[in-house]
């Protein structure tokens, strides 16, 4: 068993442990780090067969960013779980029934692709050629042949990047806020001014 | 003996000549730290007028060995109300983690760990992972002046993480690679060929560019390992010390290690990135006929030189700025840096496209 396998084996094992781990806990800050746990094992998988550069883009987005937003949120939430896990019985059979689904097709998705069946209509984008790596790869399949899909999912992220702005910005009146431009143009012609206190009589307002 | 280099190839030589270089590295870092926390210390005396550390060994060299000491012969204290694994579990990682990035840095011609062709990315997915520790550390702790300390500390280095990745991209751009040894390779010969010079005479006009996306670079560098002015997880006058109050003797050690750790290994990129890595900014064409091992022992420390002298310039700026206030830190990261180096990235890109030189 060569030295690829044994990674194999320990990044297979952990990342199915920690995905189960991920549902199984009862503190949900644990929940959100045994997914973080399994997210890099899972970049490990993607390193083990030559997709190193889906490896770092997952690590770099999900567990870099995706994730901390998820422990932000979890940590900052005071969510009562239990009374979240008080219908775990009553909605039992339907999570049932969708990892039933769930399961038959993945095992159909990936028996064909082994069997060569559904996945053998499809022409291999690219064969990996020895002195092309594969971050220049899909590169040039992004923006060539698929480009347009590419700026099409860009079009989304920034309607719904827009929409999230929307929805959080509101202007409070009264609230001072820093102009630090203004503030550094601000002289001492404009900033001071000089009073003239007659002794005995003060100044008011 | 003919089985020797047989060995050397098989699965158990292959581990234990890496597992050898990788304690090399290792070892050879944790020195260098050891004597830079002294420099640090050193040269925030130096500014202040102070005399700084000098009653250990000559000139108080062996300090930083002293606490060494003192942090490991202390108690570990872990609060009552604290999740003991995740409390632990968090200074582990940041040590880890720190350490882990290491492994692609090219030292000197050949002297790399692994050398992937992502490294440039290896690099940046690991360090933004470090967030990590300092999160679970100041959750775990079960006290809310940590909580607080590691919540804007997250959202700090979220932040400039942001504008490193494009800086590092306008560098990409130019070297068309993201291999670090590719990159140091690139930059050979006379100065002008650094990327901070944009990499070649005819690339001379990026110039422009490339040095404020150097200076970005390095105070995103500074926010990015929480140095001051942006050591806002720290800022003793609102947070006590930030998400590391509940820590004490080795977990708190091995916080600090992976924080000085990290500012190194930003000092070694800013290097490489910008300023040629072990290139010493002359062409070293009349040491091809030298002894191979020799020439790389002397490029590895004109790299070594540099870093320190990046490691200087961080902590001259801890020793100089005062510290920035959040808002403006915030304001500094989103509303400056991510526009210019948005900026630069498409005028970097158009430039090598107009000019023919992108592949």
């Amino acid at each position: 068993m060569g030295l690829q396998a044994i990674a194999f084996y320990l990044m297979a094992t952990v990342t199915v442990l920690a995905a189960f781990a991920v549902v199984s806990a009862r503190n949900p800050v644990h929940s959100v780090l045994f997914l973080i746990t399994a997210f890099f094992s899972a970049a490990g998988l993607f390193v083990l067969i030559g997709a190193e550069f889906l490896a770092m883009l997952l690590v770099v987005v999900y567990v870099g960013a995706v994730a901390v937003l998820f422990l932000f949120v979890v940590m900052m939430l005071d969510v009562d779980f239990k009374s979240l896990r008080q219908g775990f019985a009553q909605y039992l059979p339907i999570g049932l029934i969708v990892a039933g689904i769930l399961t038959v097709e993945m095992i159909v998705v990936s028996t064909s692709i082994a069997m060569k069946g559904a996945a053998s209509k499809v022409s291999g984008p690219m064969a990996n050629a020895p002195d092309v790596s594969n971050a220049e790869t899909i590169g040039r399949v992004l923006y060539t042949d698929y480009v347009y899909f590419f700026q099409a999912a860009g079009l989304v992220l920034l309607v719904a990047m827009i929409g999230a702005i929307v929805l959080t910005l509101r202007h409070k009146p009264g609230v001072k806020r820093q102009n630090i431009g203004r503030q550094n143009a601000r002289g001492p012609a404009s900033g001071m001014t000089i009073v003239d206190i007659k002794p005995g009589v003060g100044e008011g307002e | 003996m003919p089985t020797t280099p047989d060995f050397w190839t098989t699965n158990l030589g292959w581990f234990l000549v890496h597992t050898g270089q990788i304690l090399l590295v290792l070892v050879w870092i944790l020195l260098s730290l050891a004597f830079l926390l002294w420099g640090d210390r050193k040269v925030w005396a130096g500014v202040q007028m102070r005399k700084g550390p000098n009653v250990v060994g000559p000139f108080g060299l062996f300090q930083s060995f002293a606490d060494f000491l003192k942090f490991l012969l202390k108690e570990i204290v872990i609060p009552a109300g604290a999740d003991k694994t995740v409390f632990l579990l968090a200074p582990i990682l940041t040590f880890v983690l720190a350490f882990a990035a290491w492994a692609v840095v090219p030292l000197a011609p050949g002297w790399v760990i692994s050398d992937v062709n992502v490294a440039i990315l290896y690099i940046f997915a690991i360090s933004s992972m470090g967030v990590y520790g300092i999160i679970m550390g100041g959750w775990a702790s079960n006290s809310k002046y940590p909580f607080l300390g590691s919540l804007r500390s997250a959202a700090q280095m979220v932040s400039y993480e942001v504008s490193i990745g494009f800086v590092i991209i306008t560098v990409i751009l130019l070297a068309n690679t993201m291999s670090l040894t590719s990159i140091t390779e690139q930059q050979a010969g006379w100065i002008w060929n650094w990327n901070v010079f944009g990499g070649g005479l005819k690339n001379l006009p990026l110039a422009l560019v490339m040095i404020p996306m150097a200076v970005v670079f390095f105070i995103s560098a500074l926010a990015e390992t929480n140095r001051p002015p942006f050591d806002l997880p720290e800022a003793e006058s609102e947070l006590v010390a930030g998400y590391q109050v509940e820590y004490s003797s080795t977990p708190y050690l091995l916080f600090m290690i992976g924080e000085y750790a990290n500012i190194v290994l930003m000092c070694s990129l800013f290097t490489i990135l910008f300023f040629g890595g072990w290139q010493p900014g002359f062409p070293t064409d009349f040491m091809a006929t030298w002894n191979e091992t020799l020439v790389s022992v002397l490029l590895f420390l004109v790299f070594f030189a540099k870093t320190i002298f990046m490691f200087f310039l961080f902590a001259m700026v801890k020793a100089i700025v005062p510290r920035y206030r959040y808002d403006q830190l915030m304001r500094l990261g989103w509303k400056v840096f991510l526009p210019m180096s948005l900026v630069a990235v498409v005028i970097v890109a158009g430039y090598r496209v107009m000019t023919g030189h992108a592949a």
